[in-house]
């Protein structure tokens, strides 16, 4: 009986009977002309795109987990779901703790604006002050190796610069909860690896680590348990080595 | 409650860099910028003045101040919500992103257009200061309107900017009825001109009360009474009130439709 108790202060994350809905309207209803004209028409048909159906699993505080899945199955739907930028259809989500989103590349990045002006931007925009930004500034220059060009504006930037700043930013505390969305496939593999040396850091400081990745072998290395999500229903979710090997398999 | 005012706290240092963001954007390119900001208000006054008091022959002591009293308050008011009404679509990226409270969006815009009131501001004090108009002490009640009129206007962006995420037109629509809206605001004609019937039509117009509130104490030397301050309050906090549920309504379904 004691074990359920522990169970719910131990989870990060806990996903009950989670939905996610998405309406694919054959003409996107976005203007008031066509929704007056499809209210006398009578036919506003609202279809309707399952990409996640009833999904449970709960996150243990601390763990690696990573999330596969082929294109299209609902894995950045999940992680959306799990940062709180969509809210599901149906079903409940319990989030412990603060969470570090790396979902796309540089949210809110302008890219009229110079790499600094932008370190402030983004980290006011993941939520952080002014002065813990200030303290963490040099580490974050140090970190994504961009300190020449630290006064130019990032559309002259190459993808994986801008990877590096995103990453060195959203890293700058130790979250609770740290979420990757194929992020680190974009630096080259010096990058890639001391992006994993940070992860490897956090974990030991008991963040919980939630990776998206198409490789299997950066799954392999990193993770303790992985989720599987095939065509938004959830296959498998055990031990990596298990899932892993099914995974790869199929 | 408490949760609310956490989280606003929060994300402030992220509203102050939105808003200095796009000070950035607005001044950066031309140093002439700011000073564009003032010349521009006085610049129309010009114009309007030369055209209308020799056209219409109106009787208006002061014209030029008179239009300009009237047209810095309702250009802060169009200028705030038609730059909020995108201010959710145009914020899509980060939305679809990270997580944020929505009604960040519109209370940027909104207070980025409070910031350039101030140099239409300076130059109404230009005006006042080279045509000699002498103001009285009631002047120091000018905030007064203000603060309503950004309420006010704040209400309305959420109301439009929550709006246009499902309605894209009616960002069109909007700068017609705006178009409207000012030929129902005494800005360029004298309210003696107006019919009864058409005065009592316009007084359900907020802004024409934010204006009159405006003018009275910076050029007339009136104190408005304890009843247009409740009307001027009335229309702020009923707007910003109803602005606040449909917002508060949608803000969910918003990523799902940028
Ligand atoms: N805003 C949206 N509106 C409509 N459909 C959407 C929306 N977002 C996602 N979908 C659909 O949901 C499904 C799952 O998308 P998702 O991005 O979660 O896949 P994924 O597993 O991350 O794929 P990938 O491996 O390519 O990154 C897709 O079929 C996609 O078309
Ligand atoms: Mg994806």
């Amino acid at each position: 009986m004691n074990d359920k108790i522990g169970d719910i202060c131990m989870n990060s994350v806990q996903i009950s009977n989670v939905s996610m809905h998405f309406n694919t309207n054959k003409q996107k209803m976005n203007s008031l002309k066509e929704y007056c004209i499809g209210l006398i028409k009578r036919q506003i048909d609202y279809s309707k795109f399952i990409a996640l159906n009833d999904i449970s699993f709960n996150i243990k505080k601390g763990s690696v987990v990573g999330i596969v899945g082929l294109n299209g199955s609902g894995k950045s739907t999940l992680l959306k779901l799990i940062a709180g930028v969509l809210k599901p259809t149906k079903g409940k989500i319990i989030v412990t703790g603060v969470i570090a989103p790396l979902i796309e590349l540089g949210a809110g990045f302008d890219m009229e604006l110079t790499a600094r002006e932008n370190i402030y931007l983004n980290g006011a925009v993941l939520g952080f002050s002014k002065k813990m930004i200030q303290s963490k500034f040099e580490d974050i220059v140090d970190f994504s190796e961009v300190r020449e060009f630290i006064d130019v504006p990032m559309k002259n930037y190459s993808s994986g610069m801008v990877a590096r700043i995103a990453f060195a930013i959203a890293t700058i505390v130790n979250p609770d909860i740290l979420i990757v969305d194929e992020i680190l496939s974009v630096g080259d593999f010096q990058f890639q690896k001391k992006c994993e040396d940070r992860i490897s850091e956090m974990m030991k400081n008991n963040t919980t680590v939630i990776i998206v990745s198409h490789s299997i072998e950066q799954i392999e290395r990193l993770c303790e348990r992985v989720v599987w999500i095939e065509k938004g229903i959830l296959k498998m979710n055990d031990n990596t080595d298990i899932v892993c090997e099914a995974y790869k398999n199929s | 409650m408490k949760y609310y005012i956490q989280t606003f706290n929060k994300y402030l240092y992220l509203l102050f860099n939105l808003i200095s963001r796009d000070f950035k954007i607005k001044y950066r390119r031309s140093i002439l910028g700011i000073l564009w900001s003032i010349l521009n208000p006085v610049l129309m006054m010009v114009v309007i003045t030369a055209v209308f008091l020799n056209l219409f022959k109106f009787e208006i002591d002061n014209f030029p101040i008179y239009y300009l009293t009237g047209s810095t308050i309702f250009s802060f008011f169009t200028d705030a919500t038609t730059s909020s009404m995108t201010s959710i679509v145009g914020s899509g990226q980060i939305i679809k992103k990270v997580y944020i409270p929505k009604y960040i969006f519109p209370l940027q815009k909104c207070l980025f257009s409070f910031v350039n009131l101030f140099f239409s501001l300076i130059a109404l004090i230009i005006m006042i200061i080279i045509l000699k108009f002498e103001v009285t002490y009631t002047v120091i009640l000018a905030p007064i309107p203000i603060i309503y009129i950004l309420i006010f206007s704040l209400g309305i962006s959420l109301i439009l900017s929550s709006l246009t995420v499902f309605f894209r037109d009616i960002v069109h629509l909007y700068g017609v009825i705006t178009t409207i809206w000012m030929y129902f605001t005494p800005i360029i004609y004298p309210e003696n001109i107006l019919s009864d019937s058409m005065l009592k039509l316009i007084s359900l117009n907020p802004l024409y009360h934010y204006v009159g509130y405006f003018r009275d104490v910076v050029m007339y030397g009136k104190i408005p009474s304890l009843k247009v301050n409740i009307i001027c309050i009335c229309f702020s906090l009923i707007t910003l009130i109803i602005g606040s549920i449909i917002f508060k309504r949608t803000q969910d379904k918003f990523v799902l439709h940028i």
